[in-house]
Order: structure tokens, then C-alpha cells, then sequence
């Protein structure tokens, strides 16, 4: 008798502590969304309604002329697609240069590979700060600033270190025996690395991208500091301008962020498990 | 397949162009940092060697030790929040439904710009029509703080916006770390009758210590450079009150034009960030990575 009720007890506890570890986790969940759907919210508003009635409310009447006024008379078409063609220009570039690297480190037989896979790793500690100064002289020497081509390259240099790093985690589990018999059939580096190890890749690469897309899409100081004419402007940079024109209008404010996030919500959508993936992949192997 | 294999010629081929970039992108501007340190400079005009004269203000510069004071500050609540972050996942690698879910929701604000994010809590934090103040007036607070533009909250407004960008990561870090554990070790301590609290703190946390000690090298070194966020924010203000390392070295360089003195700050940093890495390694050793 004691002891079943002992048991019954037992589990209702842990129905209880089940449920407050849901009602936990649930409200950390709504602590991460709500300020996004709130900001969804706010960015098909008017003025009269943001600053007049409660900012919990839903729009009156949802004002989709935010969007189409940011788009054209802010600028934002030039910024958006300034972002698209940097942040693939660079992607591509990188996975490259990166993918070449990688094989030549874990498939080809020399003395230094050791040493030059730590200064590629150690990249990865360094500040950008550290080095945006003399980056700034650099470019300016070259006549590279206020051009895209500036920051696709420092977007290259600077996401080589991580893109290496993921990819050397997959190269290092996978079967060398296809390229062995390739060499044996007298087949060439290049044709070993695009036609067989590269393809092998192509789960990785895709993780690779989406990370680098992420990180180019966001990145603010580079464009800052290199690119001043508005028609190079990126996203980031160009909605921290538009802001300080609209300081009060909080409608086409949330519109510009919406513009800027919604890509990298859509790629979530259907890319989470990749991402996941690679930000798991690209520091625990660090 | 040797001899193939060993073509230094093509070795040089795959190699160089990113070892170059590299080079000409992150190691030779480390080393000039350092070197227009030395330098009374507008960027434009001549430069004038002034030999440490920066290095040594700096050491006496009440603005620069502010900031670092800022930094550091902002790299202990980074490093305390990490327990956070791994509770929540811990919780999460026992028996939860929707975890997967959960946590790709908890990643989401990681994904963000740091702009995007800072202009949101801007608008979060606005003191007359932000959501943050019209939630405290419902509950009845009478006279809800400034936030962003009060000196005793700032900083503490912009580090819970950075819990909201970062949760998701190092929650996601954990979690990868914690599926590595094989489940059998688990299973043998469930029928040795070790309650979930035991099975947490005396197994797992000791299985993913490396990543443990890799995450608070990332937690404090990140906050030791962080800038995106606080100078769209705050632009380290008001007055000066949440200014950072970072923060102050791009004013200097970009808003002052003392490029020479904005290198020796950005010099400082980077052997801030390199010594407290070392430091971390030194003072967390693990007999390397735990077998099982």
C-alpha cells in the first residue's frame, strides 16, 4: 500500500517536473520568435498606429506599401541585390580556393601541409579590427576601395579558415580507394579532384555555402569602412543608412530589416538541418 | 600513385592562390598593424614615426581602459551564460519531444545581421513606444528605465540582446557534442539507478569538456572583438558608457582619422585576443580529448 502510493507519487512528480520543463523550453521558444513577429508586425503599420494603440496589436490594415515604398525610393533594390552578387560571388570563390586547398592536404604527400593548415586555422583567431587599417591602406594602394571586388576578396580570405576547417572533417572520413585506382589508371590530379573527390563532396559543400552565405549576407564593417557610394552598398550597411534618414518611421524601418532577413529565414526553411550541421561541424572540430 | 600525388607543381597550384590571399589579406596587414602603431598619421599626409609614444598612451588612455573594462565585462556574462546555454541543452538530450524543433527555433536570431538585430532592439527598447516599456507599464511598473540611453542599464540592455543572438549557438554546439555520447554509457548508468541530475553532471558534462573549454575560448574571445551590434546600438554611447575595445579603435581610425593610433588600439587587441586564448588553454588543460 505505502509503497505504491510511494510510486504514484513518484509519477505525478515527474509529471509535474515534465511540465514545467516544457513550459520552460516553450518560453525560451517565445522568447527567441516574438520580438521577429513583432517586428513583422510593426513593418505593415503606419505611424499613427505605432505610436497611438498598444504595440502588441495586430496591424489595422496590413500596410504592404511599406515594403514598396523601402524597395524603389530607399534604395533597397540596389542594396539587395549588391548583397546577392557579393555573397555569391564570394561563396563560390571561397568553396573553391578552400575545397582546392583541402585536397591538397589531405590527399597529396608534402613536407609543409602541417604547417600550412595551422596558418590557415590561426586566420581564424584573428580580429578583423587588427587588421582593417592596413586593409584599408592596401586597397586604397590598389585603387580597390568603393569596389566589390575588395570585399569579395576580404569576405574570401577571411571565411577561408572555417569553409577549410568544416570541409577537412568530411575529406578525412572519406574512402581514398576510388582516387588510388584512378592514379592507377593513369588518371590526372585535376581530373582526380573535379570529377571524382569534388563530386564525392557535394554533401559538405553545400553546408560550406550555406555558412559562408549566411556570414557574407550580414557582414557589416568591411562594407562599412571600404564602400562609400550607395550603388555598392550591401543590405546591412545600406539599411543602417536608411535608418538614419527615417529615424521616426518605424513602418518602412521594420520593412528595410524584414527585406534583410527574410532570404536567410527562407534558406532556414528549407536548409536547417545543413546549417545546424555545419555550425556544429565548424567548431567542435576547432 | 607517389609520384602523382607528390607534384609540387600542382601542389603550388592548389595551394598558393589561397595561402597569397591569406597573406595579403590577414598576416602582412597583423604585422603593419603594429607597425602604424608607431606612426603619427591622418591616413592621408605624411606619416611621422613617433616609436611607442601610441603604445604608451595607450597604457594611460582612461577611454581605452574604460572599454576594456566593457570587453571584459561583456566576456564574463558571455562565459556565465554559457552555463545557461548548456543546461538548456542537457535538458534537451534527455527524453524531450520537439527538441530538433526546438532548437532550430532557439538558432533562428543567430542567423540575423548583428545590424538587423540591433536596429530590432532598438525599437524594442524604445522608451515611449518600445515593446519592452509597454509590457512593464501593463504590469503596473510606473516608471520603466531608458535602457539604451541610461548609463546604469545599457550595458546590461545590449548583453540580453546578445543572449537572444547567440543562445541558439552554443546551445546547437552542445547539443552536437552531447549526441556524440554513446547511448550505451547512459543506458548503464539508467540500470546502476543514477538519476537524470547524476547522469547529466557526473557523465556528460565530463564527456564534452573539450567542447566546453572550446566554447569559452569562443565566448570570450568573440566578446573581446565584438562590434557590429554595440555600434549600431548604442555607437558606444550614451556618453562613452558602453564602449568597447573594437568600438573605440574604429572611432579613432575611421571617425578621428588617427589611423596611427587606431592601429596601436587594433594592435592591442589582437594581443589581447591571442594572449587570453593561450591563457584559456593554459589554465583549462585537459589531458586532451577523452576517449571512450
Amino acid at each position: 500500500m505505502t509503497v505504491l502510493s510511494a510510486v504514484g507519487e513518484k509519477n505525478s512528480l515527474k509529471r509535474i517536473g515534465y511540465a514545467i520543463l516544457y513550459f520552460v523550453l516553450g518560453l525560451i521558444a517565445v522568447f527567441q520568435i516574438y520580438p521577429l513577429v513583432w517586428l513583422f508586425f510593426f513593418s505593415l503599420k503606419g505611424n499613427a498606429e505605432i505610436f497611438g494603440r498598444s504595440p502588441f496589436a495586430l496591424p489595422e490594415d496590413w500596410l504592404w506599401e511599406n515594403y514598396a515604398r523601402v524597395w524603389t525610393s530607399g534604395n533597397m533594390n540596389t542594396y539587395f541585390f549588391n548583397s546577392v552578387f557579393i555573397t555569391v560571388s564570394a561563396v563560390i570563390l571561397t568553396v573553391i580556393l578552400a575545397s582546392l586547398v583541402t585536397f591538397a592536404i589531405t590527399r597529396m604527400n608534402w613536407k609543409l601541409n602541417k604547417f600550412v593548415l595551422l596558418l590557415f586555422m590561426v586566420g581564424y583567431m584573428i580580429p578583423i579590427h587588427s587588421t582593417l587599417v592596413p586593409l584599408f591602406q592596401f586597397f586604397l594602394n590598389l585603387n580597390l576601395l568603393d569596389n566589390p571586388v575588395s570585399i569579395v576578396l576580404a569576405y574570401t580570405a577571411y571565411n577561408m579558415p572555417l569553409t577549410i576547417m568544416i570541409l577537412m572533417g568530411f575529406y578525412r572520413t572519406l574512402p581514398r580507394e576510388i582516387e588510388e585506382a584512378a592514379v592507377m589508371d593513369g588518371c590526372s590530379v585535376h581530373r582526380i579532384f573535379f570529377q571524382i573527390t569534388l563530386p564525392m563532396t557535394t554533401p559538405v559543400l553545400s553546408t560550406t555555402m550555406i555558412i559562408n552565405m549566411i556570414y557574407n549576407w550580414n557582414e557589416f564593417v568591411f562594407v562599412n569602412t571600404f564602400i562609400s557610394s550607395d550603388r555598392y552598398k550591401t543590405l546591412t550597411v545600406g539599411i543602417q543608412n536608411f535608418v538614419g534618414q527615417y529615424l521616426t518611421d518605424w513602418g518602412a524601418i521594420g520593412a528595410t530589416l524584414m527585406i534583410s532577413i527574410v532570404p536567410i529565414l527562407v534558406a532556414f526553411f528549407f536548409l536547417s538541418n545543413r546549417i545546424v550541421e555545419g555550425i556544429a561541424a565548424g567548431s567542435i572540430k576547432g | 600513385m607517389n609520384k602523382v600525388m607528390s607534384n609540387k607543381w600542382i601542389i603550388a597550384l592548389y595551394v598558393l592562390p589561397s595561402l597569397i590571399l591569406l597573406g595579403a589579406l590577414v598576416y602582412i596587414p597583423i604585422v603593419m598593424t603594429g607597425y602604424y602603431g608607431m606612426m603619427q598619421w591622418d591616413g592621408i599626409g605624411e606619416m611621422n614615426f613617433i616609436g611607442l609614444d601610441n603604445y604608451v598612451h595607450l597604457l594611460q588612455d582612461s577611454t581605452f581602459w574604460f572599454s576594456a573594462r566593457n570587453s571584459f565585462l561583456l566576456a564574463l556574462f558571455s562565459t556565465l551564460s554559457l552555463i545557461m546555454y548548456l543546461v538548456v541543452s542537457l535538458v534537451l538530450s534527455g527524453k524531450i519531444k520537439g527538441s530538433d524543433l526546438l532548437r532550430k527555433i532557439y538558432l533562428i536570431p543567430m542567423l540575423l545581421s548583428s545590424v538587423a538585430i540591433a536596429q530590432l532592439w532598438i525599437k524594442i527598447y524604445d522608451p515611449n513606444n518600445g515593446m519592452l516599456n509597454s509590457l512593464l507599464r501593463t504590469i503596473g511598473v510606473e516608471n520603466p528605465p531608458a535602457w539604451l540611453s541610461d548609463r546604469s542599464t545599457v550595458l546590461i540592455a545590449i548583453f540580453i540582446a546578445i543572449i537572444w543572438q547567440y543562445a541558439g549557438f552554443y546551445i546547437i554546439i552542445y547539443s552536437a557534442a552531447l549526441k556524440g555520447i554513446p547511448a550505451s554509457l547512459i543506458e548503464a548508468a539508467e540500470i546502476d539507478g543514477a538519476t537524470p541530475l547524476q547522469i547529466a553532471w557526473k557523465i556528460k558534462v565530463p564527456l564534452i569538456s573539450g567542447v566546453i573549454k572550446t566554447t569559452v575560448i569562443l565566448a570570450i574571445v568573440g566578446s573581446l572583438k565584438y562590434f557590429d551590434l554595440i555600434f549600431v546600438m548604442t555607437g558606444g554611447g550614451p556618453n562613452g558608457a558602453s564602449e568597447v575595445i573594437a568600438s573605440y579603435m574604429y572611432k579613432e581610425a575611421f571617425g578621428r582619422y588617427n589611423f596611427g593610433y587606431g592601429s596601436a588600439l587594433g594592435f592591442a587587441l589582437l594581443i589581447l585576443a591571442l594572449l587570453t586564448t593561450w591563457v584559456i588553454q593554459k589554465v583549462m588543460a585537459t589531458k586532451d580529448d577523452i576517449q571512450y
